[in-house]
């Protein structure tokens, strides 16, 4: 990282920060008046938590899009394919299949039985305070994980865009970012947030489509001469871009580790909390199922931009050039956008962008708020004896101290190798939430003892094989002699766990943990209960309704 | 709407009983189930080709497209076929069954036998 630095300061510097910041500002603006707009009807809990569940199916799934679109699929998987080639593209496709598994297992079913948050659905049948509180734990576990990582990414994004390099005046960018975030999700609520997910997935697919149009374009819209393009570029092995193995190919570790990535991919977004609480932002089952068909085609055909992207970057820009920049690989698309456009088209980049992080920021707040307020004060510690405004009041609390909380973790993360957080939460998701939903949606036998094996099962199992993996501690650069992980210094070594994913284990472990606990446990089954759950899941009868003001 | 205990069955209970319902159970079932192992083998079958045969994936078709790129964009393809058929199957074959067994529920007009 260092010798990336220093390198970035002999580089020309690229863009004029001026016109990055006066484009980003334009869309702050933009965005805080509807913001305020929206606003003015967060009276009950529905407001706050799922905008009074009144957005129509292709608004849904255009912030789906937003909400899930990170900075890190953006500009990282930009970056991978323009480095790695082939392997950068594998990741984008289990992001994209990984939705199948919402649309016909989970978003419809969870839209009919939920109210706010995924536990809504758990303790629909089993007992109520354990499995809430399991369920609030393993929310709020994800939400931490991938926020870090956003709010760590977002030091890199202003050394690269905004042409800030101190480790101080980064603080005071990632601590703008916090405020401006905490701001729309206080004042907007699910609304605003929405919206706010909304405009920026609008920007960036069309910011991503222009730019895709304009590569190809350059190649007499072939794809094979672009592909040439980048292997020409890439000089000596450059062949090596097209096929797979550049990046997971090179051990049998490195294989087995993508394998628990791609696991952890599919089976992952399904069980995301801010992606299963947009489910609850639509009036009907039909409209959430509209979402996931929207959220759908709008991210596959970005992530078919993404592909044209790396390797034009890779083409254009070149390797060597992007790896040498500040902000390395993740600086891949924002260099080809100076490519094409010059200041103006990289100031347009740059700003959706940051808007990207602000989005995804944003969604993960208002569901760890939601998830504390609703599961853990209202149901856990006052017994369901809240007032509705009483509980979006501690909701509201909760953003303030999650938004200083991320605030001061993207500070002290900043320049930190936190890139394994995301697919740490992925991994997270998919072994501590998937089984339970499942269990619980399809599963008649299923009980609360199986729900808390297979949560706290999942959970743990995570912690502890990703501590004790090579990305905590004792990986090294075989060639600089750097450490790689997150504890730089290399003599400290406790890693006994060769994945640096841990679902590969972990997601059939949870699975199974939670047949056990089901299995061993004396508690009595509740017919009547299940009846409910699977007759209301699919027909609707009984589901929360739109608020109308 | 009453929830009787014991003996008795609840309103849900007997919807939960009725032929429609549980023909409405199996049309989704039947549909999600299959569907989900087929696309979940798929994906697995193209991740561990890409994984492990990497002389195979590399293989050029048409130019610099290779096997690698079409069986990638193939997952493409297929997510959103699947996604399309999904979508008018729920469409055109539950929705008004589901809708209406909803009305039966939510009005009170559900008894013992069949629900028309």
């Amino acid at each position: 990282m260092s010798a990336l630095v220093t390198a970035a300061t002999t580089t020309e510097k690229v863009g004029d920060p001026v016109i990055n910041i006066a484009i980003f500002a334009a869309f702050v603006l933009v965005t805080l008046v509807i913001v305020l707009r929206a606003s003015r009807n967060n009276r009950t809990a529905a407001d706050y938590y799922a905008a009074g569940r009144s957005f129509t199916g292709p608004q849904n799934g255009t912030a789906i899009a937003g909400d899930y679109l990170s900075a890190a699929s953006f500009l990282g998987i930009c970056g991978a394919i323009a480095v790695n080639g082939y392997d950068g593209f594998l990741y984008s496709i289990g992001f994209l299949v990984a939705w199948l598994v919402a649309l016909l297992l989970v978003a419809e079913l969870l839209r009919n039985t939920g109210r706010f948050t995924m536990a809504d659905v758990l303790s629909f049948r089993l007992k109520e305070r354990p499995v809430r509180m399991a369920a609030a734990l393993s929310t709020l576990a994800v939400v931490f994980f991938y926020l870090l990582a956003q709010m760590a990414g977002a030091g890199g994004l202003v050394a690269l865009l905004l042409g800030i390099e101190g480790i101080a005046g980064q603080g005071v960018v990632i601590a703008v970012v916090g405020a401006l975030m905490i701001l729309y999700v206080l004042v907007g609520g699910m609304k605003g947030t929405t919206w706010v997910q909304i405009i920026k997935a609008v920007l960036l697919i069309a910011g991503a489509g222009v730019m895709t149009v304009w590569v190809l374009a350059k190649f007499g819209f072939n794809l094979s001469d672009v592909l040439q393009g980048a292997v020409d570029k890439a000089g000596e092995g450059g062949e090596a871009l097209l096929g797979p193995g550049k990046q997971y190919g090179a051990t049998p570790t490195s294989q087995l580790n993508f394998l628990s990535l791609a696991l952890a991919l599919v089976l992952g977004t399904a069980g995301l909390p801010h992606v299963l609480m947009r489910f609850y932002t639509v009036p009907t089952a039909k409209e959430a199922r509209r979402s996931v068909v929207w959220a759908i085609w709008l991210i596959g055909i970005f992530y078919l931009f993404t592909l044209v992207l790396g390797y034009g970057a890779a083409a254009l820009v070149g390797p060597d050039v992007i790896k040498a920049a500040p902000g390395g690989v993740n600086s891949a698309a924002p260099l080809l956008a100076f490519q094409l456009g010059g200041t103006v088209l990289l100031g347009i980049i740059s700003a959706v962008a940051f808007a990207t992080i602000l989005a995804v920021v944003a969604g993960l707040t208002i569901t760890a708020a939601t998830s504390f307020a609703h599961d853990i004060y209202a149901s856990v510690i006052k017994r369901g004896q809240v007032k509705p405004d009483g509980e979006v009041r501690v909701a509201r609390i909760t953003v303030i101290v999650i938004g200083i909380l991320a605030i001061i973790g993207g500070i002290f993360a900043n320049g930190q190798n936190v890139a394994f957080l995301v697919a740490l939460a992925f991994a997270v998701a998919a072994s501590a939430n998937l089984p339970t939903i499942l269990y619980s949606l399809f599963w008649k036998r299923f009980n609360t003892s199986g729900a808390l094996w297979s949560m706290y099962g999942g959970l743990i199992s995570c912690l502890v094989l990703i501590t004790f993996s090579p990305v905590v501690s004792g990986k090294v650069d075989p060639a600089t002699g750097k450490s790689l992980s997150m504890i730089r210094d290399t003599s400290i070594d406790f890693a006994i766990v060769p994945l640096e994913n841990p679902g590969l284990i972990t997601i059939p472990l949870a699975f199974v943990l939670g047949i056990v606990g089901t299995l061993l446990s004396k508690e009595k089954p509740h017919p009547e209960k299940f009846a409910e759950m699977e007759v209301r899941s699919l027909t609707g009868a009984g589901a929360e309704k739109a608020t109308v003001h | 709407m009453t929830d009787t205990v014991g003996e008795f069955e609840t309103d849900y209970q007997r919807v939960q009983r009725s032929e429609e319902f549980q023909a409405l159970r199996r049309r989704f079932r039947n549909f999600v189930f299959p569907m989900t192992a087929l696309f979940l083998v798929w994906y697995f079958v193209y991740v561990l080709l890409a994984n492990y045969a990497h002389e195979f994936m590399s293989t050029k078709v048409w130019g610099n497209i290779n096997v690698g790129l079409l069986f990638g964009l193939g997952q493409f393809v297929s997510t959103f076929a699947i996604t399309m058929i999904y979508a008018r199957w729920a469409n055109d074959r539950q929705d008004a069954v589901a809708e209406r067994l909803r009305r039966h529920i939510e009005e009170g007009t559900v008894d013992g036998g069949e629900l028309v």
